[in-house]
């Protein structure tokens, strides 16, 4: 197959993770022929093949599934309406007609031409230089998501008494899978008065195992030349900073850290994409297409999700709408930009059409009960309780914008005494 | 008096929480959930908790030197760090296909456990 790659296709998605994945089988659904999905690493499926834990797939599959089956269920769609997976190849570039640069491990240096591109690269861990925790820098500090792949993949284990900064869900996994390989989880610590991490991922990894979950506390100080030795552990106050007067030591060989993820936009940026600085993605229309006409986004790239199923739905989509334009069935622009009001962090997307169904995902900036969502005076719906943690998915009927002639709309969440 | 306790549902990434009043050591009333997967997990949780298991075993000229495993059904939840064990002294050989059987019974546990993905051979 490698050698028989096409001089133009219709679609060529970027990553060959869930998004990537979902997104050629949306092309194909809506009826492009040539579609080509590359991905850097040796095989596609991304994440999900580091996953092994389940809770993947209830809303798609509407079964538990780990990540690798996940994975595996979307190769073999992807394999059987003759999509090309180009694996150890990276887009260097892409150019302003569409033409792509890529580099591939098999077939050297390659330019392709698509119709359309779907941007499907996901997204990175933050790194401790992220959050410049002071200190040494010993060997044993690494993300969670490194250790994960270390220790699923490639059977090595990063150490034997483990610390977690931060409550994130993969950090929160980690703890739990260390302890099933027989580490010492010493405790994880979570600098906001909240867990960053699914509340179940709180129960299942640390609750059943006893371990450690300190609220308002952060790594004050890593100790160690060679290897981490110990770290200081202090309680935070409201502005976030560590109460050295109460701080304590906490001795271990390696500290995972599960402190947040950032899209990784490289391309985007070389392409110039308008940007949210919310989201750490593209700002993208109702139909997920970016700044950049025929260039789509979606997953974590274009905002990190916290299900995969929903990362397919979204992805799914997008596809669907790079085969449109590939194929000139570009449908009518939006007419309504959407802007992030009230205890809202982020949306997406950024404009709305009227006339045909909208999805939105949006996150809240702090923990709310018993509130009210509403999409200008055109929409409104309650919630018991919502978390920064747990995204919402919005869909919108077609006859909530049928009658709006405005040209923006805020949405906005408040606590149901203020509406 | 009736005894209070709280628990937060694991049947979905939702996780409802949920509120269970015990009279004499039995569940009298559940409440919090918003479908009949919470109220099966509470009556479940407090009676027989139960995990699913995934881990991974060692594997032999694959493309991976580790193969990911899971539990087919759920283990006793105090089984679980047995059953890691269990499979941590395991080495087989690729090529494995995703769904085959790698032990039919894991730690006297009755459950079986099966591979959650294709490993060729390399």
């Amino acid at each position: 197959m490698k050698n028989r790659l096409k001089k133009v296709y219709d679609v060529v998605i970027v990553g060959g993770g869930p998004a990537g994945l979902a997104a050629a089988v949306g092309a194909r659904a809506a009826g492009a022929e040539r579609i080509l999905v590359i991905d850097r690493e040796i095989e596609a499926g991304g994440i999900l093949n580091q996953c092994i834990h389940s809770g993947f797939g209830l809303h798609h599959f509407k079964e538990e599934l780990t990540g690798p089956e996940y994975a595996e269920r979307f190769i073999r769609q992807v394999e059987s309406g003759g999509i090309e997976i180009l694996t150890d190849a990276y887009v260097m570039d892409i150019g302003s007609d569409l033409q792509l640069e890529v580099i591939s491990g098999a077939l050297g240096h390659l330019n392709l031409k698509a119709r359309a591109v779907v941007l499907a690269m996901g997204c990175r861990e933050r790194t401790r230089g992220a959050i410049r925790t002071p200190g040494f820098r010993p060997a044993g500090v690494m993300t969670a998501g490194l250790a994960q792949k270390l220790v699923n993949m490639k059977g090595v284990l990063p150490g034997r008494r483990i610390a977690i900064l931060g409550s994130g869900d993969i950090g929160l996994i980690m703890a739990r899978r260390l302890r099933l390989e027989g580490c010492e989880v010493v405790g994880v610590y979570e600098v906001q008065p909240y867990s960053s991490g699914l509340t179940r991922n709180v129960v299942q990894c640390l609750d059943d195992f006893a371990i450690p979950l300190h609220l308002s506390s952060t790594v004050a100080f890593i100790h160690g030349r060679d290897r981490l030795e110990k770290l200081t552990v202090a309680p935070v106050d409201e502005q976030l900073a560590p109460d050295l007067s109460r701080s304590f030591e906490v001795a271990c060989d390696t500290l995972l850290l599960s402190i947040g993820l950032i899209p990784e936009n490289e391309l985007s940026t070389r392409l110039r994409l308008r940007m949210d600085p919310a989201t750490g993605g593209p700002q993208v229309t109702s139909t997920l297409e970016t700044s950049f006409p025929g260039v789509f986004a979606c997953g974590n790239v274009l905002h990190v999700h916290d299900l995969v199923d929903f990362v397919t739905e979204e992805a799914l989509r997008a596809g669907r709408f790079a085969a449109e334009v590939a194929l000139d069935r570009r449908r009518p622009g939006d007419n309504i930009a959407l802007q992030p009001g009230a205890n809202i962090a982020s949306c997406v997307p950024h404009s709305l059409a009227s006339g045909r169904e909208q999805v939105i995902y949006l996150r809240v900036k702090r923990p709310l009960k018993d509130c009210v969502l509403t999409v200008g005076d055109r929409y409104e719906k309650s919630f018991r309780r919502l978390l920064p943690a747990e995204m919402i998915r919005l869909t919108l009927p077609p006859e909530v914008l049928e009658r709006f002639f405005g040209d923006s709309l805020n949405i906005d969440i408040r606590p149901k005494g203020e509406v | 008096m009736p005894e209070r306790k709280t628990l937060t549902c694991l049947g979905c990434p939702m996780g409802c929480p949920l509120q269970l009043t015990i009279e004499n050591g039995e569940i009298a009333e559940i409440t919090g959930y918003e479908c009949k997967r919470g109220e099966e997990y509470a009556l479940q949780e407090y009676t027989n908790p139960c995990r699913l298991v995934s881990t991974t075993v060692a594997c032999n000229s694959g493309l991976w030197p580790r193969l990911p495993v899971k539990t087919v059904d759920v283990v006793p939840k105090d089984r679980v760090l047995a059953v890691a064990r269990a499979l941590h002294a395991l080495t087989i050989e690729a090529p494995v296909a995703m769904g085959q059987i790698i032990v039919d019974d894991v730690a006297g546990t009755g459950v079986a456990v099966i591979a959650t993905r294709t490993l060729p051979r390399i």
